[in-house]
């Protein structure tokens, strides 16, 4: 994957199929204390203990259209490549949280790319499901809550375009402003 | 800074078209395949442009795009599948966000396939 972003697109799609109502993303990094910190949790399904093991393995995977997984692996990668770590808590019927630390100045370190796109089309995608995405600096942070905006919205679908659009602006001017950089 | 009343007003707008939106079983589905594989190949890119492209074109009503898993043709991702009611399912295959405006005018505006852009034409290549 050529960007962090991707990965959590995709381990988020195992959310979705894991049947959750919640996703809860964050991604939290340092600069000061050179780390960055992506994780997933769900309310889905959940796994056995059993499960987990098989997951890190790419030749582990729950679909039939073909006979590999690389989600998880890929991403588990991504993290120990730059002297990070990797983990993955689940229960059934309960959720899974997954999570993976990063050494940012790492020669490896895959850039985390654009985040903001990966959760905006996960909500258009994913309209039913509810999605609380934090990001936090050295600067601060900031949350979008789809629960919040749902009930703003009195049923208005997430995915409708101005509304997208509106999320869209919303993460884009909150993550410039914890970011910093020159003005 | 975007505020919650600014996202107030689009509701109150959007709530008058709401009817309108849900009563639409003939419209086209535009399925994106986003599983690992489509992903690293590209697909996200791609799927922004067919929502910017039916967007411009106003025709979100008419038009659904959505993600869809992994079919087992990882070797062709990005694959975008086309659904429009009565019609057989058209597969494009390395599809690349320039082969949008094409794919959106042509097929489901027009209703011509872009045959040289599907999974039969890469097939006899």
């Amino acid at each position: 994957m050529r960007e962090l972003s991707l990965n959590v697109m995709d381990v988020a799609q195992n959310s979705v199929r894991a049947q959750a109502s919640l996703v809860t993303i964050s991604v939290e990094e340092s600069d000061r204390g050179d780390f960055l910190q992506i994780s997933i949790a769900d309310n889905g399904c959940g796994m056995t203990e059993e499960q987990v093991q098989q997951v890190i393995d790419p030749f582990f995977t729950t679909r039939t259209t073909r006979k590999v997984g690389l989600g998880v692996p890929l991403f588990k990668l991504s993290a120990e490549q730059t002297g990070g770590s990797f983990d993955i808590q689940s229960k059934l019927s309960v959720g899974t949280t997954t999570t993976a630390r990063y050494v940012k100045s790492h020669v490896d370190m895959t850039p985390l790319g654009d985040i903001n796109d990966t959760v905006k089309i996960l909500i258009q995608c994913n309209p039913d499901i509810d999605f609380v995405y934090t990001r936090t600096t050295d600067n601060g942070s900031f949350t979008l809550d789809t629960r919040e905006l749902r009930e703003l919205l009195e049923g208005v679908p997430l995915d409708t375009p101005d509304v997208l659009e509106w999320i869209g602006a919303f993460l884009e001017e909150n993550t410039q402003s914890i970011l910093g950089g020159a003005e | 800074m975007k505020s919650l009343a600014e996202l107030k007003a689009i509701r109150d707008k959007a709530k008058a078209n709401l009817d309108l939106r849900k009563e639409n079983p003939n419209a086209a589905r535009v399925l994106v395949g986003m599983a690992t594989c489509g992903i690293a190949a590209g697909a996200r890119p791609v799927l922004n442009a067919f929502v910017e492209e039916i967007a411009k074109r106003g025709l979100t009503n008419d038009i659904t795009v959505t993600q869809t898993g992994c079919i087992g043709i990882c070797q062709y991702e990005p694959v975008v599948e086309i659904e429009i009611p009565g019609q057989d399912k058209v597969t494009y295959v390395k599809v690349a966000p320039e082969m949008v405006p094409k794919i959106v005018n042509d097929h489901l505006v027009n209703k011509n396939v872009v045959t040289e852009y599907t999974i039969g034409a890469m097939n006899k290549k």
